[in-house]
């Protein structure tokens, strides 16, 4: 029990940082893009942690900015996707018919696309860009959200509660929100914190391949990407960016299954 | 039995429709012009006619679309803009690279997660149990952009024990596998443990047990069988993870395989091969699930009475 509650002070630890940097992050006087010629490929030292780039600037800023990139774009790709998904399950199991069939369709279609494939062929055709990456992402994520609480709407449709709401001639958009919406809520938040690493590691993906947020902005895919070019010289450059990737990613999953064991939520 | 065949093979042909038109309108709503990416900027106008409508462009989209899918059921692919190859040609040159990266990376991952996941089953909330699980929990978490550099710098420049990147021999395969198999194995590995805990439970098993069966028989040849069913099931779906994931590790590793040739089509904007590619993987991935799915109503009658 002891180190259950130690991983999750850990993860919340981890996450409270990410979520501060994005935010306060601008306040911290940093210079990301500040290029120092001197300063060239310099490993880590006590004054400067995360060391220097190919271009001299500063690592440790350069993770700061990041987190900001990667916050916002995986809170807005989770935002849209979520309130899309949800909405449009909530409607297709509540109505069932023809539109259910339509909608289940075109889930299992866009189910029919392998992973991150037709995020990487969006964002491609798109363009590079914080808003196309998100465009791209939402595209591929309300796809989740929407089985989901579709499923879990077809399970408690014919509850008593909802029936008795129907009988007494509430209307339907109030019905939903008020006792549908309370019960699905718990899986669809476990989903969403999946969610929200998941589009971490897809946005530092597409920015790895050149897709996404492009130079100079500081994004902890591109810093990747760079130090890919310098592995021999400068390992500092693959390790740092990916080390804070990484522990984000561990948090936030820990975290989404401490969620779902204190939810009771059958792993799917 | 007949009739469960014909619904799967039904609904996967739908999906298999819903990806063709998806695939094509995704390649029509480029912003900008294609012919003035092929040209650039300084083209005659004459010239950019001329190639608009040897490439079909000039036409209203329906037809464009009426053009596209009569070339698909004539297996043409069409032409690449870059190479002026055929589509079809280059797909047959990459696939065998993707099919054999993606089977090891497999292979890889089963031969971690079905050890990993019985022994923390049976020895549930140990220190076996809990370290397995931790594994797991950082396979998922460690995305193979990151992985795959890391691998390459312990055991390419350091050690210099594998090759950097390319495909020839069987070592050059191994850093590649294992970058793309981790997360599979992670997401395996649970899979079989909470898989093997819930036949545990079984009466079958109590019997076994209660006749004096050995220990490791009864996980092996009672438990052990009956778990496997819901991992293939899944299994089948993370094919399209392993897929996806080929993508991004072909191109870190220059592995010659579909993934990176679509990468490479993105970058010179080559707008016809994105297509097919995009089209082929998804197809790939549906296929197999339809095969999965058929194979587990097949091996397990109850699945395809409820339907």
């Amino acid at each position: 029990m002891r180190s259950q509650s130690t991983s999750l002070l850990f993860s919340a630890a981890i996450i409270f940082l990410w979520c501060s940097f994005a935010f306060f992050g601008s306040f911290l006087n940093l210079s990301p893009d500040h290029i120092n010629l001197e300063q060239i490929l310099t490993p880590p030292s006590f004054q400067e942690w995360f060391g220097y780039d190919d271009l001299g600037r500063s690592i440790f800023d350069r993770l700061i900015t990041g987190a900001r990139t990667s916050f916002f774009v995986s809170f807005w790709v989770v935002f849209l996707s979520s309130i899309v998904g949800t909405i449009i399950g909530i409607i297709a199991a509540w109505r069932g018919g023809w539109f259910d069939l339509v909608i289940v369709r075109i889930i299992d279609i866009f189910l029919a696309f392998p992973g991150i494939l037709l995020a990487i062929a969006l964002a491609g055709i798109l363009g590079p860009g914080i808003n196309n990456i998100i465009i791209a992402l939402t595209v591929v994520g309300w796809v989740g959200f929407a089985r989901l609480a579709r499923a879990q709407t077809l399970s408690i449709k014919s509850r008593e509660h909802i029936q008795a709401a129907k009988a007494l001639g509430t209307p339907t958009h109030k019905t939903l929100w008020q006792h549908v919406l309370p019960l699905i809520i718990a899986p669809l938040i476990v989903e969403a914190t999946f969610g929200i690493a998941g589009v971490v590691i897809a946005e530092a993906g597409l920015s790895f391949l050149g897709l996404g947020i492009q130079p100079p902005t500081a994004s902890w895919g591109t810093m990747i990407r760079d130090g890919t070019r310098y592995m021999l010289v400068a390992p500092h450059m693959v390790i740092a960016p990916g080390l804070a990737l990484c522990l984000v990613v561990l948090s936030v999953n820990m975290l989404g299954d401490k969620l779902r064991d204190k939810m009771d939520i059958k792993e799917s | 039995m007949l009739r469960f065949l014909l619904i799967r093979l039904g609904s996967a042909l739908v999906v298999i429709a819903g990806v063709v038109c998806i695939v094509f309108f995704l390649l029509h709503m480029i912003p900008g012009d294609p012919v003035e990416v092929m040209l650039g900027e300084s083209a005659q106008p004459a010239d950019r006619a001329a190639l608009r409508h040897e490439l079909g462009l000039d036409q209203p989209l329906l037809k464009q679309f009426q053009v596209y899918i009569s070339g698909l059921a004539h297996l043409d692919l069409g032409k690449s803009l870059h190479s002026k190859r055929l589509i079809t040609e280059i797909l047959s040159e990459r696939l065998p690279a993707t099919f054999i990266l993606a089977i090891t990376a497999l292979i890889i991952a089963m031969l971690i997660a079905f050890p990993l996941g019985i022994l923390s089953a049976i020895r549930k909330d140990t220190l076996i149990d809990r370290g397995a699980m931790g594994f797991a929990m950082l396979g998922v978490s460690l995305p193979n952009f990151w992985m795959g550099p890391i691998l390459i710098m312990i055991f390419s420049l350091w050690l210099g024990w594998l090759p950097v990147s390319g495909s020839d021999g069987i070592r050059s395969i191994v850093l590649p596998a294992i970058t793309l198999g981790t997360a599979l194995a992670a997401i395996l590995s649970r899979m079989v443990r909470s898989a093997v805990l819930e036949v545990l439970n079984e009466d079958f098993i109590r019997t076994a047990r209660a006749k004096g069966m050995s220990e490791w028989r009864v996980i092996l040849k009672h438990a052990l069988g009956n778990a496997t069913l819901p991992v293939i099931t899944v299994l089948g779906l993370q094919l399209g993870a392993l897929l996806g994931g080929a993508v991004i590790t072909e191109t870190i590793f220059s592995w010659p395989g579909i993934g990176q040739l679509t990468i490479d089509a993105i970058q010179q904007r080559d707008y016809p091969v994105v297509q097919a590619c995009v089209l082929m993987i998804s197809l790939i991935y549906v296929l197999v699930n339809m095969i999965t799915d058929i194979a587990y109503g097949w091996l397990d009658p109850r699945v395809r009475l409820t339907e």
